[in-house]
């Protein structure tokens, strides 16, 4: 089953925190919802799980029993331990005994914390305390599972582990959304949705972005017009719309997703300022 | 501007540590580290939680003493009179929540006794916003503008970009490359591996050494990934992950760090799949990956 949030708008007083988005979660897949603080990653995810309601659009969405939610906050309860926060959650989900021990063991080991079962979530490091907010969420496999950020400020290895298991839950046929601020994550899923200031950048297939994105990029030591050019490493890189002449000589690059994104972001911020 | 390296009375190294450990009772979080930054450099120190990247920073700075060796910071031992000529941008940014923007500029200049900056045009319309209200882009540009204001000849920035857009980043480095090309000599750390191509040269540690310097290649080493292309991800996933090999998810395809092409073809082999596997390059996050399993079980 397919789920989605359609043509979504959410407007907080006057901010409309989202403007006509649209989010498909596909069984066995990943989706990479992409976007930096403020993006509106949050508000599409909630309205996702139903905890918040659309001005306009609709919701595709398997009851809250059936959803998986790990928040962009610590997603456990920072005075008990590992074991106590799974036990707790599971005894939610109606899980007891065996079935609950067997379960709990079976989700901690994959996330490596058995070793520490015992240690309060407080006491865990950023890293550890994101894949027990993980293992919470999976507890009652639900067939939609949606991780609001769940590798942001932690480190790389921790970062490797998450998404190993992000990928074994799709694997086994699950459904997956997760907002990220790193765009090597959006890239490793099957498709992303990049969302700025609560408007849609690009999305679909790594491959319908790059389809998507028109105009060249250069690679330059001296940009010609420098509030379109961004550092990478000691050179610039310069877009220049499908419409202009790119300069004779200038060394034209294959854009990456960063390049794509930003020039996005850049594009859609120059529509809104006000005409000099 | 100053070129690099001919930065007139400036030493030559700006920051330095030759043989330092640091132990904490029998726990050592720093061990046998040298390493230098220079003038107009951008070095990026990495390394996975705990392998001893802020312990290292915090003797740097002189916040913490070493157990054995020694630092310098701008040519000596540092001080509060040379920590004035520093700039630091902590994790937590540093700023005053319930200060407003102007309030934290007033407050940072007068403790150096320099006068307030300009403010950047992204910054004029929230001057008199409370910090906690800015959105966390602008509350990093002000973090970074506070610590510029005295004009320090080196910057040691903890996770500059983290949490921010890529528009928001790209002016960051912006703002970090305008300051190495003045000739200030900049160290700093990410989880974010995708930046490392935004430094001069980098540092990697893993429990408190310092296992490799140098460029992306130096860093990754002879560390090699496999790369499976299959009609069946999921399943290759499964299969290789049921045979404990440290496997990874990228697109469609299916990656296994420092794993041998030839054991990984057998176990699809023997679970009846036709896949195409290739060896290709290692990420720099394969690598620490790696490093950390020689750890977990040497």
């Amino acid at each position: 089953m397919t789920y989605a949030v359609r043509s979504a708008s959410v407007r907080f007083g006057r901010t409309l925190a989202l403007d006509d988005v649209t989010l498909v979660v596909e069984p066995g897949s990943v989706v990479a919802v992409v976007g930096g603080d403020g993006a509106g990653k949050t508000t599409l995810l909630r309205t996702l799980v139903g905890q918040l309601h659309l001005e306009q659009g609709e919701v595709d969405a398997p009851p809250r029993e059936a959803i998986g939610y790990l928040p962009a906050s610590a997603g456990s309860w920072l005075s008990l331990s590992v074991a106590q926060n799974m036990n707790f959650v599971g005894g939610i989900y109606g899980l007891t005994g065996d079935a609950l021990a067997s379960r709990r063991d079976e989700l901690l080991d994959r996330a490596q914390l058995r070793p520490v079962i015992d240690r309060l979530s407080s006491e865990l490091s950023g890293g550890m305390r994101r894949k027990l907010g993980f293992s919470m969420a999976m507890v009652h496999d639900p067939p939609l599972l949606v991780l609001d950020e769940p590798s942001t400020g932690i480190d790389p290895v921790s970062r490797v582990d998450l998404w190993r298991l992000v990928s074994e839950a799709a694997s086994a046929g699950a459904a997956v959304v997760m907002s990220t601020t790193y765009l090597d994550e959006a890239e490793r899923a099957a498709s992303l949705l990049a969302l700025d200031e609560g408007r849609t950048l690009a999305s679909g297939t790594l491959a319908d972005v790059f389809a998507s994105f028109s105009g060249a990029i250069t690679q330059t030591a001296t940009p010609q017009r420098r509030t379109w050019a961004w550092r990478r490493g000691r050179e610039y890189h310069e877009y220049w719309p499908a419409t202009a002449e790119v300069p004779v000589g200038a060394v034209v690059v294959t854009p990456d997703l960063e390049d794509v994104i930003i020039t996005l972001s850049m594009l859609r911020r120059h529509d809104l300022a006000p005409a000099t | 501007m100053t070129t690099p390296g001919q930065t007139g009375t400036r030493p030559r190294v700006l920051l330095a540590a030759e043989r330092v450990s640091r132990k904490f009772g029998a726990f050592t979080a720093v061990e046998d580290v040298t390493m230098h930054v220079g003038p107009g450099e951008v070095v990026g120190l990495l390394g996975a939680n705990g392998a001893g990247k802020t312990t290292l920073i915090r003797m740097l700075l002189g916040l913490l003493a070493t157990t054995v060796g020694e630092v310098e910071l701008l040519g000596g031992r540092p001080d509060r009179d040379l920590r004035r000529r520093l700039g630091y941008v902590p994790q937590g940014l540093g700023l005053y929540r319930d200060l407003t923007v102007s309030e934290n500029l007033a407050f940072t200049c007068n403790a150096y006794g320099t006068a307030p900056p300009q403010l950047p045009e992204s910054l004029r319309p929230v001057v008199d916003r409370l910090v906690a209200q800015l959105p966390l882009g602008l509350q990093r540009q002000l973090a970074f503008l506070s610590a510029l204001a005295h004009d320090p000849e080196v910057l040691v920035l903890d996770e500059p970009t983290s949490g921010v857009d890529a528009l928001a980043r790209a002016a960051l480095w912006d703002t970090i490359h305008e300051q190495a090309e003045e000739g200030v000599g900049v160290l700093v750390t990410t989880h974010n591996m995708a930046e490392a191509e935004q430094c001069d040269r980098l540092l990697l540690m893993s429990a408190a050494r310092l296992v490799a310097q140098g460029s992306e290649a130096d860093i990754i080493g002879t560390t090699t990934a496999i790369a499976i292309r299959t009609n069946d991800w999921a399943r290759a996933f499964a299969v290789l992950n049921e045979a404990g090999q440290p496997v990874m998810l990228a697109g469609r395809d299916v990656r296994v760090a420092d794993a041998d092409a030839g054991q990984v073809q057998a176990i699809l082999t023997d679970a009846g799949m036709t896949a195409d596997v290739t060896g290709v390059a290692a990420t720099i996050e394969e690598r620490m990956m790696v490093l950390a399993r020689a750890r977990q079980d040497p």
